[in-house]
C-alpha cells in the first residue's frame, strides 16, 4: 500500500512538472471558466437580485466544464511517445496510475476553483456570508467524486479516437447524484439555512466519493490490460 | 531464465502467435526475425506482460506472469516502437521519473553515466521535444538500460541511429551480455544481427519456423539467402 | 443443434401472441376504469411493465458485465449489448407513457419524480453504454471497457434514485404523495391482476426479443469471420 502510495506521488509530481513547465491546461482552464461566468452574466442578469439563487448551480458548472478540460487532457497527454505503455510496462500496480492521475487532476481542479470562484463572487456582486468551514468541506467533497469518477472514465474514454466528445457523455449522467447533493448543500451554505440539511447531503457525497473510489480503484486495472 | 511455453495468442478473430515456444537463458542473445506482421512485436507485448495470451504461459525465473506479479516486471527492460518519454521533460527528469518508479538506486549517477554513454549527456537540461528521432531513441535506450533488468527486449532499437550510435548500441549490448544478462533482439538489419547476436528465430506468420545459432564466420550474404529461403516457406 | 432453441423460439412465440391479446383484453375491457383519472388510468398498465422491463434488461447487463471481467466471451458480449439495446426501446417508452401520465394525473408532462428520474438517467447511461460498444478496436478490448463503464453505471443507478427521492422530499415534500397513490393506495384486486399479467406479457416479450437478437447477432459475426476468413485466404 505505502509503494503504491509512492508510485502515485512520483505519477502526480511528474503531471504537475509538466503543468508548471507550461501552464497550457490549468490556464485554458481558468480562462475557460472565466468565460462561462461572462456568458451566465449576460445569460442572466447579474443585476437582478433574484439572480443570487443560481449562484450555488455556478460554481457547480463552471467546475465540471472546466475540470472536463483538464480530464481530458491527463490520459490523452500519455498517448504522446505511447507514454502510457511505459508506465504499463514499470513494475508498479495500475491502481498507483489512478492514484497518481487523481491527486494531480484533484490539484489541478482546486487551484482553479480558488479562482474561479472568488471570480464568479466578484462578478455577480455576491457578498460571502456562509460559513467558509463548511463550504470549503462541502466544495471539497464534491469535487473528490468528481474527480475521482472522471479520471476513471478519462482512463476509459481515451480509448476512443473522440474522447473528447465521449467523456462527458459518460461522466455527466453518473455525476447526477453527486451534483445533486452538491449544489443543494451549496445553496443551503451560502443560503445560511439550516446546517444539519447541509450535513445529511455531505454524508451522501462522502458515500458516493467512498463507493466510486473503491469501485474505480478495483476495476482500474481491467482499465490497464491490454487485449 | 525467461520460457515462454506454447503460446497462442488471438486478437479478434485473427490468430497473431501459434504455438509459440522459447526459452531464454541468462546472457544468451537471441534475435527475432521475419516479415512485418509477423507477429514479432506481440510476442515482446506478451513477455513484457502487456498482453496476456490466449493460451499458454509465461515463465519468468519459474513464476508465472499474471495481473498481480508485477514486481517481477522489474526484471524486464521493454524498449518498443515508441519511445515511451515525457516530451515536456528534460533527459535527466525523463530517467529519473522511470527511474523512481523502478527503484533504482543512486538515480542521478547512473542517469548521468548513461547520458554520456548514449552522447546526450550536453542536451541533459533542454525538453525532448526538440530532439530529433535518434536523439530519442538514444533516450529510450538509455531509460531501458537505467533500470537493469536481467531480460532485455529491443524491439528495433537501431531505427534511426547513425552509424556511430549504432556501434555504440552494439557496444552496450554485448556489455550487458557479457554481464549475464539475456536478450532478444527485434530487427530488419541483418548486419546488426549477426554482430550482436549468438542464435536467431525466424518468425513467419505467427509461427517459428527456423531456429538455430548464427555461424559468425560465413558473413552476411548466405546468412540473407538463408533467411529469404526460410520465409517464402521452400 | 438448432434445434432445441428453434423450439424455445416457437413456445415463447406462441406463448406471447395470445398473451399479449389477454392483456389489452384485461386493460382495456375487464378491468375497472379507475375512479379519478379515467380511462387515462390505462396507460399505467403499460408504463409499469416497460418500467420494470427496463430495469430487469439494466441488471442483466449489469449481470453479464460483471461475468465478462472475470473471462470475456463473445457470448456474454452479445447478450449484454442486446439486453442495453432492448433497455433503451423500454426506457423510451417508459419515459413516453410516464410523460401522458404525468399531463392527464397533474397537467404537467414532466415531474421531478423520483423514480421517472431515474429512469431518465438510466437512458443516458444506457446510451453511454452503447457509445462506449461502439469504439474501434478488437471486441476483447471493448468488451473489458464496457464491462467496466457498465458495473459503473449499475453502482450508480440505486444512488441516483436517493438523491433524487431526497431531493424531491427537501425541495417540495409530499406534492404527489412518496409512492402511495400511483403504484399503490386504491389498487383494487382487479386492477392488480391486469398489472401483473400484464407485466408478465412484457417480461416475456423481452425474453422474445432477447432471443432473436442474440441469434441476429450472432448470425453477423459468423457472417464477418467467413468474411475475413475469406480475405485472409485471398491475401496467403
Ligand atoms: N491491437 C491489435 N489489434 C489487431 N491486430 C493486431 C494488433 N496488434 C497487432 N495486430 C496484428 O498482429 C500482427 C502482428 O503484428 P506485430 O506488430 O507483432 O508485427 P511485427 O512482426 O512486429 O511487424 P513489424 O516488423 O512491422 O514490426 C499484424 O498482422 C497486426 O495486424
Ligand atoms: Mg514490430
Amino acid at each position: 500500500m505505502k509503494i503504491i502510495l509512492a508510485d502515485a506521488l512520483t505519477i502526480a509530481a511528474k503531471d504537475l512538472r509538466n503543468e508548471l513547465k507550461s501552464k497550457q491546461t490549468s490556464g485554458m482552464m481558468i480562462i475557460f471558466s472565466s468565460l462561462v461566468i461572462l456568458i451566465f452574466s449576460f445569460a442572466f442578469d447579474p443585476t437582478n437580485n433574484t439572480v443570487k439563487a443560481i449562484i450555488p448551480g455556478l460554481i457547480w458548472v463552471i467546475t465540471i466544464f472546466s475540470g472536463l478540460l483538464g480530464l481530458n487532457r491527463s490520459f490523452i497527454s500519455e498517448q504522446e511517445n505511447d507514454s502510457l505503455t511505459g508506465l504499463k510496462v514499470a513494475p508498479i500496480d495500475p491502481s498507483s496510475i489512478f492514484l497518481g492521475k487523481v491527486v494531480a487532476n484533484l490539484v489541478l481542479v482546486t487551484i482553479v476553483q480558488m479562482l474561479s470562484i472568488p471570480i464568479l463572487f466578484l462578478l455577480f456582486d455576491y457578498k460571502f456570508h456562509g460559513d467558509l468551514i463548511w463550504f470549503l468541506l462541502i466544495v471539497l467533497t464534491a469535487t473528490i467524486g468528481f474527480i475521482v469518477i472522471g479520471t476513471f472514465l478519462a482512463a476509459l474514454a481515451a480509448n476512443a479516437k473522440n474522447s473528447e466528445m465521449l467523456l462527458p457523455v459518460l461522466l455527466l449522467p453518473l455525476l447526477s447524484p453527486l451534483m445533486i447533493g452538491a449544489v443543494q448543500a451549496t445553496k443551503i451554505v451560502l443560503e445560511q439555512e439550516g446546517i444539519t440539511d447541509a450535513i445529511s447531503w455531505l454524508q451522501l457525497m462522502a458515500a458516493y466519493d467512498l463507493l466510486f473510489f473503491a469501485a474505480c480503484f478495483f476495476l482500474f486495472e481491467y482499465l490497464m490490460e491490454g487485449s | 531464465m525467461l520460457e515462454l511455453k506454447e503460446i497462442t495468442k488471438i486478437i479478434g478473430d485473427k490468430i497473431i502467435l501459434r504455438n509459440f515456444s522459447l526459452a531464454l537463458a541468462p546472457g544468451e542473445s537471441v534475435a527475432v526475425i521475419g516479415p512485418n506482421g509477423a507477429g514479432k512485436s506481440t510476442f515482446f507485448k506478451l513477455a513484457a506482460g502487456l498482453m496476456q495470451p490466449t493460451s499458454g504461459e509465461i515463465l519468468l525465473n519459474g513464476e508465472q506472469i499474471k495481473k498481480k506479479t508485477h514486481l517481477l516486471k522489474k526484471r524486464i527492460g521493454y524498449l518498443g516502437h515508441e519511445s515511451f518519454l515525457y516530451s515536456a521533460l528534460t533527459p535527466l527528469e525523463n530517467l529519473r521519473f522511470y527511474g523512481k518508479l523502478y527503484k533504482v538506486k543512486n538515480i542521478e549517477e547512473k542517469g548521468m553515466e548513461l547520458l554520456k554513454a548514449v552522447g546526450l549527456h550536453y542536451f541533459k537540461d533542454i525538453p525532448i521535444r526538440s530532439f530529433s528521432r535518434g536523439m530519442i531513441q538514444r533516450l529510450a535506450i538509455a531509460r531501458v538500460l537505467l533500470t537493469e533488468p536481467d531480460f532485455l527486449l529491443l524491439d528495433e532499437p537501431h531505427t534511426g541511429l547513425d552509424q556511430e550510435a549504432v556501434s555504440l548500441l552494439n557496444l552496450l549490448i554485448k556489455e550487458r551480455q557479457e554481464k549475464g544478462i539475456a536478450i532478444l533482439l527485434i530487427s530488419h538489419d541483418f548486419e546488426q544481427v549477426i554482430q550482436v547476436c549468438e542464435r536467431v528465430l525466424i518468425l513467419n506468420k505467427g509461427r517459428v519456423v527456423e531456429d538455430k545459432s548464427i555461424d559468425h564466420q560465413r558473413g552476411l550474404m548466405p546468412f540473407k539467402n538463408w533467411y529469404e529461403a526460410a520465409v517464402s516457406g521452400k | 443443434m438448432k434445434q432445441p432453441s428453434a423450439f424455445v423460439d416457437r413456445m415463447l412465440y406462441i406463448l406471447l401472441v395470445p398473451a399479449m391479446f389477454v392483456s389489452l383484453y384485461l386493460i382495456f375491457i375487464w378491468s375497472p376504469i379507475e375512479k379519478q383519472m379515467g380511462a387515462s388510468q390505462k396507460i399505467f398498465y403499460f408504463h409499469v411493465s416497460t418500467a420494470w422491463v427496463a430495469f430487469l434488461a439494466f441488471f442483466v447487463v449489469g449481470y453479464y458485465c460483471v461475468l465478462m471481467l472475470k473471462r470475456p466471451t463473445e457470448d456474454r458480449f452479445i447478450k449484454a449489448g442486446i439486453s442495453a439495446e432492448i433497455g433503451v426501446v423500454f426506457t423510451t417508452i417508459t419515459l413516453l407513457t410516464g410523460m401522458i401520465w404525468g399531463k392527464s394525473a397533474w397537467n404537467t408532462w414532466w415531474t421531478w419524480e423520483p423514480r421517472l428520474v431515474t429512469v431518465l438517467i438510466l437512458l443516458f447511461i444506457y446510451i453511454a453504454y452503447l457509445f462506449v460498444r461502439k469504439m474501434e478496436g478488437t471486441w476483447e478490448k471493448i468488451a473489458k471497457l464496457s464491462a467496466v463503464f457498465g458495473i459503473i453505471g449499475c453502482i450508480n443507478v440505486p444512488i441516483v434514485f436517493m438523491a433524487i427521492r431526497w431531493w424531491n422530499t427537501k425541495l417540495h415534500p409530499v406534492v404527489f404523495g412518496e409512492g402511495k397513490n400511483q403504484s399503490g393506495g386504491g389498487v383494487e384486486p382487479d386492477m392488480l391482476v391486469t398489472l401483473l399479467f400484464c407485466i408478465g406479457t412484457i417480461t416475456l416479450l423481452y425474453l422474445f426479443m432477447m432471443r432473436k437478437g442474440i441469434e441476429i447477432e450472432k448470425m453477423r459475426l459468423t457472417v464477418r469471420k467467413a468474411k475475413s476468413r475469406v480475405i485472409e485466404k485471398l491475401a496467403s
